[in-house]
């Protein structure tokens, strides 16, 4: 037969159980969808938002811009492996087509081609096609080197630490540093006995002695399509398995799929969709500044995967959100780790009957809920009710005195049903106040207020709504030239995108930028979503992250969450303020009195 | 028997060498700053659950490392886990992360986690 000879068959053999595994993973995974995320496919799988997930996968999973942007040298690795040997397939096929002069040639004939091809016969392009694969087949082999330097020695690439791997990740890559160089040798082999190579293969074959040549070139041959088989089998099992799958979650996420409390397919694929680049590793604050090197994202996602979840992985994390933050893949690791937190509801089981029920007050405008953490600085609260006063809104101090917590604590440490039952607790007594506005002072419960509650109004962190209080000139505030540093509490910035709004307001006073920025920012090291972290190394953590804030000796460190407050003072290095005690501190004048919250206020939310 | 208008309190001895300990030491091997409790209860005082309810770290906490268990499930159940008595404690025992514990040694029906 034509164009064809046993050594094909490893690579036939594993490209078949290669699509076939691949295949019914996906069907697993996407049977296993839950309820919502399918209905958000059948809505969208018809519309524009098909087309935009195409043009992100070229982005994304062929050209990896993300990874470019955090890291070029890392990203052309990245690059020239995947676009490059992706080109390589599609021109190679074209190449393989118009020399057959069929479509609908054996599908090895592109992979192997140069051996195939040697008798010479002209076809179209042939001399542009064949500089083509010579030059992409350059371009993976500059990346397969920088791969191996990575490997050796990663601070070279600008990365702290690499990952370590798991067997079939070492098989799979053992076989993938054979695959292009071994190509290069049997097509260079070729050429040099036929003279049909490219640019890059004839000058490597003149350099093989015509003497070895001809013994040389079957064994080459064989190696290459052995080493395409046994990187076929082991992929599914080993990292690479994130190459076909990032193309379903990025087509998933444009769909709309939410991550979810409950594990589900969506789950599975994000864990597969890790490309164990350990960006991750560098980005976590338990790595550089408490020295612990076996909780990060990209270990948790490779033990969840394979099924060996410890109990500390899953739970020492502080849910900081860095690391999915500079995930290049855009993984929801946070939430993620949260659906191995959640444990299973008991269904007729109510918790916390024993809580007293607390009247609403009727006929405020703003509901004030300070939230347990606040209680234990209250500081923050007399200066919300300073602002309050001064600005003459008519609220109502709802947790003063008998408070529940949001329950959000309880979430994050797993108790779903727990903290749904505070849910339903306080809820009942917002909703029937009927007010118009709830403010909270602390990011928590903020983001509990935003994400868990069905509430008949509109909720506010309280630097939101101070700054709508300044803007609409109802407080204002005396001129300070004292030079601050703001600090984004998780929660607040990556948890709920509150950026500008603080800064706004400390643009009355000298604001200073430190190097942790907005989604950049550090956690404080005082996360309640660490349960195991040891007292010393949150200390660690704390220390680290106040030195780098107070590196331009700001007269104050102002941030806007209790607990950060909290875990700050207590590093003894500058004066730390809630963003709501540097207002009341410099509040001007009492503007006019009990007003009706206007409606721009409320449109802030 | 004759009224004597008082009786006799139950015998409220704890034999330490009868209770199970082990749990404790399980406690304790995840939350090593247990060991460290003086039993000053500065956390109650400041206790969310606490200003609604009978409860009481102090409490569960002593009753947990004595072993004595009955009606212990219920009474962690209490706890909001709102982390406040954590930032009270001025020996820093990470109490939360004990009560998270204590659930989850006691109700492992009950808390079933994902596998
Ligand atoms: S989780 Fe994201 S950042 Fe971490 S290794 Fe995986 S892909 Fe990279
Ligand atoms: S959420 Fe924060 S603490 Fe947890 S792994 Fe990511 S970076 Fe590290
Ligand atoms: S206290 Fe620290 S860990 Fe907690 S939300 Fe604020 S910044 Fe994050
Ligand atoms: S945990 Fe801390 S605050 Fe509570 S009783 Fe023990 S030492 Fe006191
Ligand atoms: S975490 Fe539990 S014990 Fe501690 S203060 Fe909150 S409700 Fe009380």
């Amino acid at each position: 037969m034509m164009n064809y000879h046993p050594f094909v068959i490893p690579f036939t053999v594993g490209a078949l159980f290669l699509f076939g595994v691949v295949f019914y993973k996906f069907y697993a995974w996407i049977a296993a969808l839950d309820r919502k995320q399918k209905f958000m496919v059948k809505q969208n799988i018809f519309s524009f938002k098909t087309i935009r997930a195409i043009g992100e996968i070229f982005r994304e999973a062929l050209v990896h811009r993300n990874i470019y942007r955090k890291n070029p040298v890392l990203g052309y690795m990245h690059m020239s492996l995947a676009f490059g040997w992706f080109l390589l397939i599609v021109v190679g096929k074209i190449k393989a087509s118009l020399y057959a002069g069929t479509f609908f040639e054996p599908p090895w004939l592109g992979i192997f081609f140069n051996f195939f091809a040697v008798d010479g016969h002209a076809f179209s392009h042939s001399e542009m096609l064949t500089f083509t694969m010579d030059f992409l087949l350059l371009i993976i082999l500059s990346g397969l080197a920088l791969a191996i330097i990575k490997r050796v020695k990663s601070s070279l690439l600008g990365m702290r630490k690499t990952t370590k791997h798991s067997r079939f990740d070492r098989i799979a890559l053992s076989s993938l540093w054979f695959i292009f160089p071994l190509r290069l040798m049997a097509e260079s082999t070729t050429a040099s006995l036929h003279g049909n190579g490219g640019f890059l293969t004839n000058s490597v074959g003149h350099l093989i002695p015509s003497t070895i040549a001809p013994y040389a070139e079957l064994p080459l041959w064989w190696a290459y399509s052995i080493s395409l088989f046994v990187f076929f089998v082991a992929l599914p099992y080993s990292r690479y398995m994130h190459i076909p799958t990032e193309v379903v979650l990025i087509f998933l996420r444009n769909w709309g799929a939410d991550t979810g409390e409950q594990l589900s397919g969506y789950t599975d694929i994000q864990l597969n969709s890790c490309s164990r680049c350990g960006i991750c590793i560098d980005a976590c604050q338990l790595n550089f500044a408490a020295g612990i090197s076996n909780v990060q994202s990209v270990y948790f996602v490779r033990d969840a995967r394979y099924k060996t979840l410890s109990d500390e992985v899953v739970n020492n994390c502080l849910m900081c959100g860095r690391c999915s933050n500079e995930c290049p893949v855009g993984l929801e690791l946070t939430l993620v780790r949260q659906q191995f937190r959640n444990k299973q509801e008991i269904p007729g089981k109510f918790y916390y009957e024993y809580t007293e029920p607390v009247e609403s007050k009727a006929g405020v405008d703003v509901i004030y809920y300070a939230g347990c953490m606040t209680h234990l600085t209250p500081s923050i609260i007399i200066s919300m009710k300073k602002i309050f006063e001064a600005a003459g809104v008519n609220y109502w101090f709802m947790d003063e005195d008998k408070g529940v917590c949001c329950g959000r604590p309880l979430r994050q440490q797993g108790f779903i049903q727990q903290s749904k039952n505070l849910v339903i607790k306080n809820s009942r007594i917002i909703n029937s106040a009927r007010a118009k506005l709830l403010v909270t002072s602390c990011p928590i419960c903020y983001k509990s207020f935003r994400e868990e509650y069905n509430l008949n109004l509109p909720v506010m962190h309280h630097t939101e709504y101070i700054e709508g209080l300044l803007a609409d000139g109802r407080i204002t505030l005396n001129a300070s030239n004292v030079t601050v540093v703001y600090h984004d509490p998780c929660e607040l910035g990556r948890g709920a995108n509150i950026y500008e709004q603080p800064r706004n307001i400390l643009r009355n006073f000298s604001l200073i930028e430190s190097n942790y920025e907005k989604e950049n920012s550090l956690c404080c090291g005082g996360s309640l979503s660490d349960a195991i972290l040891d007292l010393r190394l949150q200390l660690k953590i704390r220390d680290h992250a106040l030195g780098e804030l107070t590196k331009d000796k700001p007269d104050v460190l102002v941030t806007a969450c209790p607990l950060c407050k909290k875990s700050f003072v207590h590093g003894n290095k500058a004066r730390v303020m809630d963003i709501a005690e540097i207002v009341a501190g410099n509040l001007k004048v009492i503007a006019s009195k009990k007003r009706p919250v206007r409606k721009e206020e409320l449109q802030l939310v | 028997m004759k009224d004597l208008g008082f009786s006799i309190s139950q015998s409220r001895t704890i034999d330490l060498d009868k209770s199970d300990l082990s749990a404790y030491r399980r406690v304790v091997e995840k939350v090593p700053s247990a060991k460290l409790c003086l039993m000053c209860g500065a956390c109650t005082a400041t206790c969310t659950a606490r200003n609604h309810t009978d409860f009481n770290f102090r409490k569960v906490h002593l009753l947990f490392r004595r072993g004595q268990f009955e009606g212990l499930a219920e009474e962690l159940d209490k706890c909001m886990l709102c982390g406040k008595c954590r930032l009270v404690c001025n020996r820093g025992v990470n109490t939360r992360a004990i009560i998270y514990n204590m659930r989850i040694i006691l109700e492992n029906l009950n808390y079933k986690s994902i596998k």
